[in-house]
């Protein structure tokens, strides 16, 4: 085979792999796209096109803009935390002798449950009157979920636990291939533990906190099973996430264009947030 | 992108190249199949199972597949909603929530039952039932479970300070405090009802606008057509949660949460279903022989308390090929006969009321003829094909004046001007 044959025939071995992406990922996501731009309320049977009109109801739409903030929330603050922890628990489990084998276990029994059953799992620890959280505050009376001001940090603090394990496990990956004799050599030179820290195992473990940071942030951002069974969106609506949001405009009010105006939203914040990640990694060197 | 996209596109993509169509042709003159979906029935026993081995053999030339819906009440609308839109469900009998019943005939999901039906065959089941699946003059489901919101009270407690049950809920609030009073327990909770931000928050509301003699969509269509009313309501609430007559976690919890907590005699007073009072009743129960049933009571400017009715319906999809079998599956279903052994099973409460005097289930389930009294009394939901709109609409403006984020005022006007904004030109 020639060399100049090469794409060619590169491209045709590529092409049902990239068909069969076209068809599940590229057809709908034209398709909701095509919805949003319509009014269409299928049980009273309307389904008329209005251009921007499902947009322009969000722009001026309190509800819209509180999803938005509580999204930005959720996700700056849980990705920051899951990052710091992640590192954290990473260096523990490294620095130890024993016991690595089950504290892996343990973390990845964390990350392994089903979102549904970390919910459920949550609903019973700040359960106010027999949780586990109140428990330990010495019988506090705290209304974790059906207060306001408490319930996006509580959901925060179980989307923490349920994904820092993640975090942990990829930064411990990349802890293990660094050399001890880096470390040795640094030690020769009068470096302290935090100096060695800082000028060796962050530096290298950079590229792989910015892709477990591009990993977290694509999904929180899509943030759905924890408030929705938690919470429902409320008290107040305010955990409602944007794709909650989404999820109540098209299957439970069914005004499908709506909900498809909220999804692409979404969709657009991914992508945006996805393509500032991807040039970040490019310029470390991770992307071809 | 979010995974009800993903669903709903992939619902599309697949109604479009034809994979969704699972429904199974029929030559001529075979026995043909009926898809059944259904939610799993909760209880010790399953009753499904051996009623389809009755259908079967009185009707061998049709045969039943029955299939489970989702577990949860939004999963399995999300179900039906996907496939009945795409035109080709692949079933032919479905489990419905009564609330969605007129939606599905406004979008023309629902086969008419109305000419299929012996007269008379509705008049058998709780009015309220019935009333649930009419939608502009036609029958579009049949009653197959019925559920009714009532008021669980400690009959024990009561006794000892010698109170009745409450017929207002004046006289349940100073029930609750003279009680605690004297009972001298800072772990007692007064009264449990539900008002974390869902479906089960907008019944306790409507319960409490019954109460106070006025509902929430007025004849014109108008929401809160008393408002003065309405706040006072949410107010009432409200002042429940402040003034500690009930727990603070209530801006939180659901059916089964308190349920739990009344179960392991925590509480005085319960506003929950039916099915809870078995439960209190299970030999391991600490409240069990403590129970009392009673309606809901009433505000002083109502003239009486009703509870919410709801249970399932079965209807038939419009797209079936065998309309007839899907109809004969139904009416067997939600025959006595059917429903006698469900209720027998203890996972379901029948919609007929001449089973709740029958011997032979009173004697199992004793709290029987006092649950027909109630769900008598009680009133279905807005019967119309914007519930579900006008539900998950109030849903976070109710939960803001429970937590006190905003006030009962600023509720009723927030709602009202965004459920006119979204009910406009939808047409009944």
């Amino acid at each position: 085979m020639s060399l100049r044959a090469a794409p060619r025939t590169g491209l045709l071995l590529v092409a049902p792999a990239l068909l069969l992406l076209a068809a599940v990922t590229a057809y709908p996501a034209l398709w909701v796209l095509w919805l949003s731009l319509q009014r269409r309320v299928p049980i009273f049977g309307i389904a008329q096109f209005e251009g921007a009109g499902n947009y322009l109801f969000l722009a001026g739409d309190p509800r819209f803009w509180s999803a938005t903030r509580i999204t930005l929330a959720f996700t700056v603050i849980s990705v920051l935390l899951e990052l710091v922890l992640g590192l954290l628990v990473a260096l523990a489990l490294a620095g130890q002798r024993r016991g690595r084998r089950l504290a892996l276990s343990l973390l990845l029994l964390a990350w392994a449950l089903p979102g549904v059953v970390t919910a459920k799992l949550f609903e019973w620890l700040y359960n106010p009157a027999a949780g586990l959280v109140n428990y330990l505050l010495l019988g506090a009376q705290i209304n974790w979920l059906g207060d306001p001001a408490l319930a996006l940090p509580g959901l925060i603090v179980a989307d923490v636990w349920r994904t820092m394990p993640l975090v942990a496990l990829l930064c411990y990956a990349r802890l293990l291939t660094i050399p001890a004799e880096i470390y040795e050599a640094a030690r020769v030179d009068g470096a302290g533990d935090l100096a060695a820290f800082l000028r060796i195992t962050l530096p290298l473990c950079r590229s792989i906190l910015l892709i477990a940071l591009l990993f977290r942030t694509l999904d929180a951002l899509r943030a759905f099973d924890l408030m929705f069974i938690l919470t429902g969106g409320g008290p107040a609506g305010t955990t409602e996430t944007l794709t909650v949001y989404a999820y109540r405009s098209l299957f439970q009010t069914l005004h499908l264009g709506l909900g498809s105006a909220i999804a692409v939203v979404v969709f657009g914040l991914v992508m945006l947030v996805a393509w500032g990640y991807l040039r970040a990694l490019r310029r470390e060197g991770l992307t071809a | 992108m979010t995974r009800a996209i993903l669903v709903v596109c992939l619902a599309g993509a697949l109604a479009l190249t034809g994979c969704a169509d699972s429904s199974p042709r029929d030559g001529g003159g075979g026995p043909v199949t009926v898809v059944f979906k259904h939610a799993k029935l909760l209880g010790p026993v399953d009753p499904l199972a051996p009623l389809l081995v009755e259908f079967a053999a009185l009707h061998p030339e049709i045969r039943v597949r029955a299939e489970a819906l989702p577990w949860s009440s939004d999963e399995q609308r999300q179900f039906l909603v996907i496939n009945l839109e795409g035109g080709n469900p692949g079933f032919d009998v479905m489990m419905l929530d009564c609330i969605w019943v007129p939606e599905f005939a406004r979008a023309g999901w629902l086969l008419d039952l109305t000419p299929s039906l012996p007269p008379g065959e509705l008049a058998a089941h709780f009015p309220s039932a019935a009333e649930a699946a009419r939608y502009r003059g036609r029958d579009w489901a049949l009653p197959w479970m019925m559920n009714v919101g009532l008021l669980y009270y400690r009959a024990d407690l009561l006794a000892r300070h010698g109170l009745r049950p409450p017929e207002t809920y004046d006289e349940l609030v100073a029930a609750i405090r003279r009680i605690r009073a004297a009972e001298g327990n800072p772990r007692l909770e007064g009264y449990l009802w539900q008002g974390k931000q869902y479906e089960g928050l907008v019944v306790n509301v409507l319960e409490g606008l019954w109460a106070a003699g006025t509902r929430v969509l007025g004849d014109d269509g108008r929401v809160f057509p008393d408002p003065e009313r309405a706040e006072a309501v949410l107010r009432f609430l409200r002042g429940l949660i402040t003034e500690g007559l009930s727990p603070p976690w209530t801006t939180a919890a659901d059916e089964e949460i308190t349920r739990r907590a009344f179960g392991q005699g925590e509480a005085i007073f319960l506003r929950s279903w039916p099915y809870a009072a078995d439960l209190f009743e299970l030999p391991d129960s600490p409240v069990r022989g403590k129970v009392g049933l009673a309606p809901l009571p009433r505000h002083a400017t109502g003239t009486a308390g009703a509870g919410s009715t709801g249970g399932a319906h079965l209807g038939v999809a419009r797209g079936t090929r065998h309309p007839e079998a899907a109809i004969t599956l139904a009416r067997f279903l939600t025959s006595e006969r059917a429903q006698r052994v469900m209720a027998e099973s203890g996972a379901v409460k029948p919609t007929r009321p001449a089973l709740y005097h029958d011997p032979a289930l009173v004697r199992a389930f004793p709290s029987l003829p006092r649950i027909h009294d109630l769900t008598l009394a009680g009133r279905p939901r807005p019967v119309t094909p914007a519930y579900v709109i006008l539900s998950t609409t109030l849903q976070p403006e109710l939960s803001a004046a429970l937590v006190g984020v905003k006030t009962p005022a600023e509720t009723v006007a927030h709602s009202r001007r965004r459920l006119e904004f979204l009910l406009e030109g939808l047409g009944g």
